[in-house]
């Protein structure tokens, strides 16, 4: 003992042995972390940034605060209950003079046509005649320009324009919006259609993922069963349509589909049907698309669960008097319950952000989630209604993930 | 296995159901895949059997117009630069991740994973407006970048998972025995990740070339791939080339898939594990 003590101590730089090991180990640490470190920051640069700036794009907005300076900062003092007073209208003027002569009355008037519509054309009409305004009283000559500066909904949606964040997007994608004086409200029906939106999603997701699990199940059950020899073969049928990429099965869907594919030319053929069916551009052609691409994601964590559920078990249930079916659902089925919860859980984690496939196979009226972000990013460059619609999906998506991985590990994701 | 003799007649009928259900089910899993792609040898632009007469014409379309060849050249060029990059990262960071008691393990690879979990929308629209501000919309830069983050995972994963048992006594005696640490990565530890790198490599390869949401968001037709020709065209009218174009891919991914898939049982018995 009294050795290692005078060895520990007495190193040749007259360190320590557990700080040198410390320090060793520290070091150790750091090169692990170095490797670690381009990737680390490509993905927090090139992903975690830009979806951060996508979440924090539903709750900001500063178009009115940076595009008319002079009226937010007049209008922070103002109470709101009457119209505002000249030293207001004269901001506002200096304001919209600014916003012709720099091109930006559009943006201004796009963003007050969110929550008023028709106010686009009021706002542009509005800055070009008071570019040529020189004197006052500016109060009355707006009103005169347009009867829009003397209405109170106007001023109030300017006054939550001085602030630079905003639930408006947010609101709106439940469906909900400020009324005239700043209290929120339930959207016209002409707007509310974001609930219906999730709704949808939802449901075509809890449709897919039964349809997936009724199915897999049986399915799982024989390749599970079967010596395997012969299922392995199966499993190839299985793991093929898994390979293939999206974008091929769900045109291969279209073409067996179609008003003159094949399964209608064949049921015609058949005499089931003497007029073509319509199966694609609808909710049946999203659902069976979707039910093929997701089959495997279902099937395979029941099946690999399946696979370690020992057959002594049922045996010795029907030795003891159980009836086959009695001893399947009393037995065998809750075993293969954690394989189910997997399967169903991801296919409807999978199921929530389908954008390809109801894009080309689902009707106008049927699309999910998913669409509607790409709809106002790309056709109407809302980025607000954009960010807010796909903040509350990842949203649903994460908490949902965080359970999966709370009930079976993102370690033992498979592909393939 | 028949259905028991001793079975009750309605365990019997109960058995054929099970059998009948079993194989319409898997046939509905192939059947898109075996009815549809033959319908490009078709000689005239219909979809429907019997094939009024076998031709190529469709794969002539694609091998030879340029609308075709120029989003193939683009695509291969996109996903072979994905595959050396997103290689070379994933691999780096399994390498980091899988050494003894790295700090926050957890975290890290729920980090380095999370594009394989966020809906690809998401990502697609959160990549179009940083490259909005950042200058790289429309640019194959921009789509290589967007690309290599949806691809990395795989690698990660894929590596991580032949770093599982390796041995690290061994570069421990490569170092023991005077190699420098770069000569005992490439003469030690590469040899026996190699088959899960290939496997990661192909799996991004892959993810690339299939892609097609990110690439319809920032991605103009100057960098059109060979998915993006394939989802316009479907949108306006499906073509008999489109099918071809299915096929070719489809024929190239099961045979990069069943390379994978040797790979990874090379992989394990070179490390001794066995098939459970």
């Amino acid at each position: 003992m009294a050795t290692t003590a005078v060895r520990s101590t007495g190193s040749p730089k007259g360190m320590p042995l557990h700080l040198k090991l410390r320090r060793v180990e520290r070091r150790q640490k750091l090169k692990a972390f170095i490797l670690v470190l381009p990737l680390l920051l490509f993905i927090l640069i090139g992903f975690v940034l830009p979806i951060g700036r996508m979440l924090f794009n539903a709750i900001h907005d500063h178009t009115l605060l940076t595009l008319m300076p002079r009226t937010m900062t007049a209008l922070s003092e103002w109470e709101g209950r009457d119209l505002p007073d000249e030293a207001i209208y004269a901001a506002l003027i200096a304001d919209l003079k600014d916003s012709w002569a720099q091109k930006t009355a559009t943006a201004i008037g796009k963003r007050m046509n969110y929550e008023l519509p028709g106010s686009l054309s009021q706002v542009v009409l509005s800055a070009r005649k008071a570019s040529l305004l020189t004197s006052g009283p500016y109060k009355e000559a707006m009103i005169e320009i347009s009867p829009l500066w003397g209405r109170q909904d106007v001023w109030n949606l300017m006054k939550r324009g001085t602030s630079a964040y905003t639930d408006y997007y947010l609101l709106r994608s439940i469906d909900y919006q400020y009324g005239p004086d700043s209290q929120i409200v339930a959207s016209p029906p002409e707007n509310a259609i974001f609930r219906g939106v999730f709704l949808r999603t939802l449901s075509i997701s809890i449709s897919v993922t039964a349809v997936t699990l009724l199915l897999g199940f049986p399915v799982a059950y024989l390749l599970a069963t079967l010596p395997s020899r012969s299922s392995n073969l199966l499993m190839i049928m299985v793991v093929l349509p898994f390979w293939t990429s999206l974008l091929v099965r769900t045109i291969a869907w279209v073409v067996l589909l179609q008003q003159h594919g094949v399964v209608n030319e064949t049921l015609i053929a058949l005499h089931v049907i003497s007029q073509p069916a319509e199966l694609v551009y609808n909710r049946v052609g999203t659902i069976v698309a979707m039910t093929h691409i997701q089959l495997p994601f279902t099937l395979l964590p029941i099946y690999s669960v399946m696979k370690t559920i020992s057959p002594t078990y049922v045996r010795a249930a029907r030795s003891l008097g159980a009836g086959p079916f009695y001893a399947f659902w009393k037995v065998y089925f809750p075993q293969t319950l954690p394989g189910i919860a997997a399967g169903c859980l991801l296919t409807f984690i999978l199921c929530l952000g389908y954008y390809i496939t109801p894009a080309l196979v689902g009707g106008a009226a049927d699309q999910m989630v998913s669409s509607f972000v790409a709809y106002y990013t790309n056709e109407e460059l809302n980025w607000g209604m954009a960010s807010a619609l796909g903040a509350i999906l990842l949203t649903a998506t994460l908490l949902l993930y965080y359970s999966f991985n709370k009930l079976v590990g993102v370690d033992r994701l498979k592909m393939g | 296995m028949a259905a028991s003799v001793y079975a009750t007649p309605m365990e019997r009928a109960w058995y054929y159901f099970h059998r009948l259900l079993c194989g319409a089910v898997l046939l509905f899993l192939i059947a898109p895949i075996f009815v549809v792609l033959p319908l490009s040898f078709n000689s005239v632009p219909f979809f429907t059997y019997p094939l009024s007469a076998f031709s190529l014409r469709w794969y002539q379309e694609f091998f030879l117009t340029d609308r075709w060849q120029g989003a193939l050249h683009n695509s291969i060029f996109v996903a072979v630069s994905v595959t050396l990059l997103s290689t070379v990262l994933g691999t780096l960071a399994a390498l980091g991740l899988s050494r003894p008691n790295f700090p926050w393990r957890t975290a890290v690879m729920t980090i380095l994973i999370s594009p394989l979990v966020v809906p690809v929308v998401i990502t697609a629209v959160g990549v179009y407006f940083f490259y909005a501000d950042a200058g790289l919309l429309n640019s194959f830069t921009g789509l290589i970048l967007a690309h290599t983050t949806l691809a990395t995972p795989f690698v990660v994963i894929t590596v991580t998972a032949a770093l599982t048992g390796f041995d690290h006594s061994l570069t421990r005696a490569a170092a023991g025995l005077g190699a420098p640490p770069v000569t005992a990565f490439f003469k030690v530890t590469l040899p026996l990740i190699l088959p899960g790198m290939i496997s990661g490599s192909l799996f991004a390869f892959l993810t690339s070339f299939d892609e097609v949401v990110v690439a319809l968001f920032v991605a103009s037709t100057n960098q059109r791939t060979l998915p993006k020709v394939m989802f316009s065209g479907i949108r306006e009218e499906i073509s008999p080339t489109i099918i071809a174009a299915a096929t070719v891919l489809t024929l190239f991914s099961i045979i990069m898939l069943t390379t994978i898939e040797l790979l990874r049982r090379r992989s394990e018995r070179l490390r001794g594990i066995r098939n459970t």
